[in-house]
C-alpha cells in the first residue's frame, strides 16, 4: 500500500563510481555492441545506465522505501533521464540526491492507482548537474 | 542468451530475441534490480503472472542501444520511456524509430519496442545532440 506521507521526502547524498566494468557489462546486457561504450578506455554511460543508483543508494540515501509500493503490485510506468550536456563518462564520481517529487491517486480503468514520482540529481566533483533521473511507479489499490 | 539481429537493407530496426530467463537474470546483476518477480518462478506465480516478468527497464536499454547506435552514445540528451505491455520469456522485442523533429544542434526521435503479435511493449522519445549548427 503506498504511503501518501512519503511525497517530499528527500533522501541523504549518495556516490556513483562510473565505471568502465559496469559500463562494459550493462551495454552487453542490453545487447549493444557498439564500440563507443565497449573499446573506448573512458566510454561515455548508456542511456538507461544511472538505473545502476540500485547498487549505490540504500537506507537513508532512497527515499523510494518510504513509498512502501508492494513488490508483487507495484509496476514501474514511466522513466527519463536527461544529461544536461554529455553523458558521464568511466572515471566520473557523481553525486545523486533523490526526492519523492509527488504521491497522486486517480481512478484507472480497472479500480484505483496510486502514482509515485522520484527525481535523482547526479552531480560531478564541481558540483555541476549532470544528470537527471524521473521514476514513476504505478500501484493498483 | 537469446539472439541479436540488426536488419539490413534499408531497414534499422534492431531485432532481440527470443527473450530467456538469462537475458533477464544477466539485466538484473548489471542493473542491480533484483526484484524477484523477474527470475523466481514461486513468486512470479504468486504476483498472478504465467512465468517470470520481462524487466521493463530491458526492454528501454534495448531502446536505448537502438538509438545511441542510430544517432551516437555521446550526443544523447533526453531518453525517456512509457512501459504499455508485459514482456515475458519466448518473446521477441523490436525497437524502432523515427526523426520526428530537427532543430539548430539536435533532433527528436520516437521510438517503440513491439512484441512479435505487434502490441507496443514500451513507447520512447529521445533527443540527441547533433554535429551541425553546433
Amino acid at each position: 500500500m503506498v504511503d501518501d506521507s512519503a511525497a517530499g521526502r528527500t533522501g541523504e547524498p549518495f556516490t556513483l563510481d562510473v565505471e568502465r566494468g559496469k559500463i562494459r557489462e550493462f551495454a552487453r546486457a542490453t545487447h549493444s555492441a557498439n564500440p563507443a561504450y565497449l573499446d573506448t578506455e573512458d566510454p561515455v554511460v548508456p542511456a538507461t545506465f544511472l538505473t545502476t543508483a540500485f547498487f549505490w543508494q540504500s537506507g537513508a540515501a532512497d527515499p523510494w522505501e518510504a513509498v512502501a509500493m508492494d513488490q508483487h503490485k507495484g509496476l514501474h510506468a514511466e522513466q527519463e533521464f536527461v544529461f544536461h550536456g554529455p553523458p558521464p563518462r568511466a572515471g566520473a564520481r557523481l553525486t545523486g540526491v533523490s526526492r519523492i517529487e509527488s504521491v497522486t491517486r486517480k481512478e484507472g480503468r480497472s479500480g484505483p492507482l496510486a502514482f509515485a514520482v522520484m527525481v535523482t540529481e547526479f552531480r560531478d566533483e564541481t558540483g555541476r548537474l549532470v544528470a537527471t533521473a524521473k521514476l514513476t511507479g504505478v500501484e493498483a489499490g | 542468451m537469446s539472439g541479436t539481429e540488426r536488419s539490413g537493407g534499408g531497414g534499422t530496426a534492431l531485432v532481440v530475441g527470443p527473450l530467456t530467463r538469462t537475458d533477464l537474470v544477466k539485466y538484473q546483476g548489471a542493473s542491480g534490480d533484483f526484484n524477484p518477480i523477474h527470475h523466481d518462478e514461486t513468486f512470479a506465480r504468486e504476483s498472478g503472472l504465467p512465468a517470470p516478468l520481462a524487466l521493463g527497464m530491458l526492454q528501454a536499454g534495448f531502446l536505448a542501444t537502438w538509438a545511441t547506435d542510430a544517432f551516437g552514445a555521446e550526443n544523447v540528451r533526453t531518453f525517456r520511456v512509457r512501459f504499455a505491455a508485459r514482456v515475458f520469456p519466448g518473446d521477441t522485442v523490436t525497437c524502432d524509430g523515427t526523426v520526428t523533429a530537427r532543430r539548430p544542434g539536435e533532433l527528436d526521435v520516437e521510438m517503440t519496442c513491439t512484441k512479435q503479435d505487434g502490441t507496443v511493449a514500451v513507447y520512447g522519445w529521445a533527443t540527441f545532440a547533433t554535429e551541425e549548427d553546433q
